[in-house]
């Protein structure tokens, strides 16, 4: 492999980003042009990398070195896992470049739109490629600020920016735990670079406390940026930027550079069961949470942002029941079909001018006839419906849980169960039955920007599954992992209850939603996310509003009060009464004078 | 009968005690004036008194005292030329001599 290419895919965005943002503010057809040529080239960077196999010598530079304690280099690890993740990352990136074209095409900052759009690809990719922990937590926290940006792209709503800032000070919460993580492992090992790490602790007979602290702490960057609970409430959020950003970035990429991080770092997951178990537990349990919040929300973004934070889940458990290979093919066929369902529900959003909530839609399925299709094949892909992608990824999770632990099984047979519900009942909302608004009797598909990525996704999120596309893209990355799981049996009572569950699933959904012009149930706490949002809040008013009011209180009284107006009130104070002495009577000051003197000669003289 | 120190001593002091009370008691500046001319007096008059019986074994008295005496009366006569100057300005200024008339000095 040529080893400028790494270098290319990564520095490509950057150049755009900077020509866009330096040089080309004002014109935004060329920015547009400028990011959308960077994109496709990117992705024809990562082709080029993914046919040309492995590569010989590391590609590293030095860059931070302090002798023997730290060494810092920028270097990209090219293996089987970052061979794939580049393929998502521009492989998606580009396709949704090409889609903002139409979806932005008359947005006022236009120009800023798209060279973010390059800065997150610049960030995304540098995770990607990073082959150590120091450079790899520059770009997540580059990531953080590409994605506070497009969040906030319209900043002048202030539920725009008041959910850029969650999502960045959320995620700031997870990252720093991450620090903590990578300090912990430099401090064991003496060095942040993967291999060396990788190599070396398994020799150092550390401690399993020590390896259980620091594997939690290196997954609490992945609960921030990956929006687990209870780092979760930021995703749902950031649904307030445009659609195509919340299709890349909280759908296909970003979120799931956490499951990334973890499958990179697989070999100190794997040397503590204890935080494995925790990893599982807590990706399970944002799994059912997530999907228990989707059944009730009525916004088609909120929707899809909570199921995907269930499937997010549905990842990160993976990786706590030791199969990282099912967790990537989860991401791979993931990426897929949750950037289609993104794209799609753009494609509404757009054609309906920009209404979101599903009970104002009803029956696009005849007047938007290619985003139908296509969304129908994301949603049966999501959902589980066997032969499509979702359903092989999600069997093999499920799978993994079957044999390690029932409990985590039973709770993941719950999600899908409750996935297949809430996507049945957004498909028949949206999709079936009569318009219930005019915008809706009137939508139509957008033009073939729009609908190319469409059915390109579209085409994927049914084939992205299939054991042959499996094999050739996952390879290496997920043969271990089917290794163990097919020698651990169970895959067929595993299908038969997975095919179950997605029956009943769509099944109940269909009779209860079908034909219906408002939502039959109402569930308060599912619809109020379980109050989350509000026990933060009050959690904060406890704690930090608190101490603050408490800081304020003394500043005010102790400090203000008493130290600075206090003296100057003192020698006023002291002044105010002294100068009441003052008579201006020269005869009284005589005889004070007079009285002064004789006390002081008795004093002198005679009080000896 | 023999005048002993504290027969000056006594007048000394009933000269000073007059010369306060005046102080403490009249209006006018001007008297008040004269009284203070009158208490400074009474101390060249008990300074004198002490020279007087203060007697060295050469039978001279000390001297000390009476240097002092004239010290007094050379900075009483500047001490009055400036009052009576700056008693003259008041008056141009205020048009009386009462020191109850005079008393903005204060807050």
């Amino acid at each position: 492999m040529d080893p400028h290419l790494p270098w290319f895919i990564l520095l490509n965005p950057l150049v755009s980003a900077a020509l866009i943002h330096l040089v080309l503010r004002r014109s935004s057809g060329t920015s547009a042009t400028v990011s959308v040529l960077s994109a496709c080239f990117g992705l024809l960077a990562a082709v080029g990398i993914w046919f040309s196999g492995q590569s010989g010598a590391p590609i590293e530079v030095p860059w931070l070195d302090f002798g023997p304690a730290l060494r810092i280099p920028i270097g990209f690890i090219i293996d089987p896992l970052s061979r794939l993740m580049l393929l998502v990352v521009t492989g998606i990136g580009a396709l949704i470049h090409i889609y903002s074209l139409i979806y932005m095409e008359h947005d006022e900052a236009k120009s800023r739109y798209f060279g973010n759009l390059s800065l997150f690809m610049f960030s995304m990719l540098g995770i990607v490629l990073a082959n150590n922990f120091a450079m790899m937590f520059i770009f997540w926290e580059l990531v953080g600020v590409s994605s506070y940006l497009l969040i906030g792209h319209w900043f002048t709503r202030d539920s725009a920016a008041a959910a850029a800032n969650k999502a960045f000070i959320t995620n700031r919460i997870g990252d720093f735990g991450f620090m903590l993580g990578i300090l912990m492992v430099w401090s064991a090992t003496g060095s942040v670079v993967f291999p060396e790490i990788a190599a070396k602790i398994g020799t150092l007979n550390l401690s399993a406390d020590f390896l259980t602290a620091a594997t939690l702490l290196v997954f609490c960057g992945a609960v921030g940026k990956s929006a687990q609970l209870p780092l979760h409430v930021w995703l749902p959020d950031a649904m307030e930027g445009p659609t195509p950003v919340s299709a890349l970035i909280h759908a296909a990429t970003m979120v799931a550079a956490g499951v990334y991080m973890l499958a990179r770092v697989y070999f100190l997951v794997a040397l503590s069961p204890d935080a494995q178990t925790v990893i599982a537990w807590i990706g399970i349990v944002t799994a059912v949470f997530a999907a228990l919040m989707a059944t009730q929300q009525d916004d088609i973004k909120r929707i899809l942002a909570y199921s995907t934070l269930s499937q997010l889940g549905y990842m990160i458990s993976a990786i706590g029941l030791a199969a990282p290979g099912a967790a990537m093919f989860h991401l791979f066929t993931h990426a897929f079909f949750k950037a289609l369902l993104f794209l799609g529900a753009g494609a509404i959003i757009h054609a309906l001018h920009h209404e979101q909530n599903i009970w104002h839609m009803g029956g696009l399925s005849s007047r938007m006839r290619v985003t139908f299709l296509t969304f129908t094949a994301g949603f049966l892909a999501l959902i589980g419906c066997p032969f499509f992608s979702g359903f092989f990824s999600k069997d093999l999770i499920l799978l993994a849980a079957w044999q390690h632990n029932t409990a985590i099984f039973a709770l993941a047979l719950f999600t899908a169960f409750l996935t297949a519900f809430y996507m049945t009942r957004l498909f028949v909302v949206v999709f079936l039955g009569k318009s219930r608004t005019d915008a809706a009797a009137h939508g139509h598909d957008g033009p073939i920007a729009m609908t190319g990525p469409l059915m390109i996704l579209g085409l994927f999120s049914v084939i992205a599954g299939w054991p042959w596309i499996q094999n050739y893209a996952l390879g290496e990355v997920s043969s271990h992992t089917l290794h163990l799981l097919h020698e651990g049996g169970g895959s067929v009572p595993v299908m038969i209850l997975a095919t179950l569950s997605f029956l009943a699933g769509t099944g109940g959904a269909y009779v209860l939603y079908s034909g219906k012009a408002k939502d039959p149930i109402l569930i308060p706490l599912f619809k109020n996310k379980f109050y989350i949002d509000e026990l933060y809040a009050a959690l904060i008013a406890g704690t930090q509003d608190l101490f603050a009011r408490i800081l304020a209180w003394f500043d005010k009284w102790i400090l203000d009060g008493i130290g600075v107006r206090g003296l100057s009130g003192g020698a006023w104070g002291a002044g105010f009464v002294l100068r009441f002495l003052q008579w201006g009577n020269l005869q009284a000051y005589s005889f004070l004078f007079g009285i002064g003197v004789v006390a002081l000669i008795y004093f002198m003289v005679f009080a000896k | 009968m023999t005048l002993t120190l504290n027969d000056y001593l006594l007048v000394s002091g009933l000269l000073f005690a007059t010369g306060f009370a005046g102080v403490l008691l009249r209006r006018n500046i001007i008297t008040i004036f004269m009284c203070l001319e009158l208490m400074l007096n009474a101390a060249n008059l008990s300074l004198v008194a002490f020279s007087r019986f203060n007697v060295n074994a050469a039978g001279l008295p000390n001297y000390n005292a009476q240097v002092l005496v004239f010290f007094i009366i050379t900075v009483a006569a500047a001490e009055v030329a400036v009052g009576l100057a700056i008693i003259v300005a008041l008056f141009r200024a205020r048009q009386t001599t009462h020191v109850e008339d005079i008393s903005t000095l204060k807050f």
